[in-house]
């Protein structure tokens, strides 16, 4: 069962309550998504680490061949 | 000890060891779905182009070839997608982040610091197309 858009920003917001977040359908079919979030607690992490937070946040929505979310581009930053 | 390219990974070495063996014996690793000469995923496509493309001489690993590794490396990196890059045993990330880099010139930046030969022309060529 894919993810919907909002599912995928409730996951990421549990995390992060106060993130600017955007949800992209990358290829209009519900499966290839692309998430911005932008947040002021990755201030001094890597792009590695910042996203790595992301993940995690996701708590294994992405893991095995199973997943509900198949494909999600990600774009991490902290606010300007 | 070091395996023999392409080697079984035997009972006694596990996939987590054979990870930090192959990373740790080799400057720049592509862990990827398929092979550097057939890709088998557009993402992985991307990375092992730009990778070919720069001249850079890395070792190619195929996830699809090894379950344990498919799932390892994903615990190793604590990043739950292929392709991923390392470089001198140190995660640079996946496709989104290498595509980046590429682009940013921030990749010339880490194999020149990392002193990985790569063909500096070709990169500019690929930001010069993507500009």
């Amino acid at each position: 069962m894919p993810m919907e858009a909002q599912d995928i920003e409730a996951l990421i917001r549990e995390t992060f309550p106060d993130a600017v977040i955007t949800i992209t359908d990358l290829a209009g079919d519900g499966n290839h998504w692309a998430a911005e979030v932008i947040d002021a607690s990755f201030k001094g992490l890597n792009r590695v680490q910042q996203q790595r937070a992301v993940f995690a946040a996701l708590k294994g929505a992405m893991d095995g061949p199973n997943a509900p979310l198949h494909a999600l581009a990600l774009t991490t930053k902290a606010p300007e | 000890m070091q395996a023999p390219e392409g080697a079984e990974r035997t009972n006694r070495m596990s996939a987590l060891d054979q990870i930090q063996n192959d990373i740790g014996t080799n400057d720049v690793v592509l862990y990827m779905k398929g092979t550097k000469e057939m890709p088998r995923c557009g993402f992985s496509s991307r990375v092992a182009g730009v990778l070919n493309f720069m001249g850079v001489d890395y070792k190619d690993i195929d996830v699809l070839a090894d379950a344990d590794i498919r799932q390892g490396i994903k615990d190793f990196s604590e990043w739950p997608t292929i392709p991923q890059l390392y470089v001198k045993g140190e995660f640079v990330g996946g496709c989104d982040i290498v595509t980046e880099m590429t682009l940013s010139g921030e990749l010339d930046k880490l194999f020149e610091d990392k002193g990985i030969a790569f063909d500096k022309a070709k990169a500019e060529q690929i930001r010069a197309a993507n500009a």
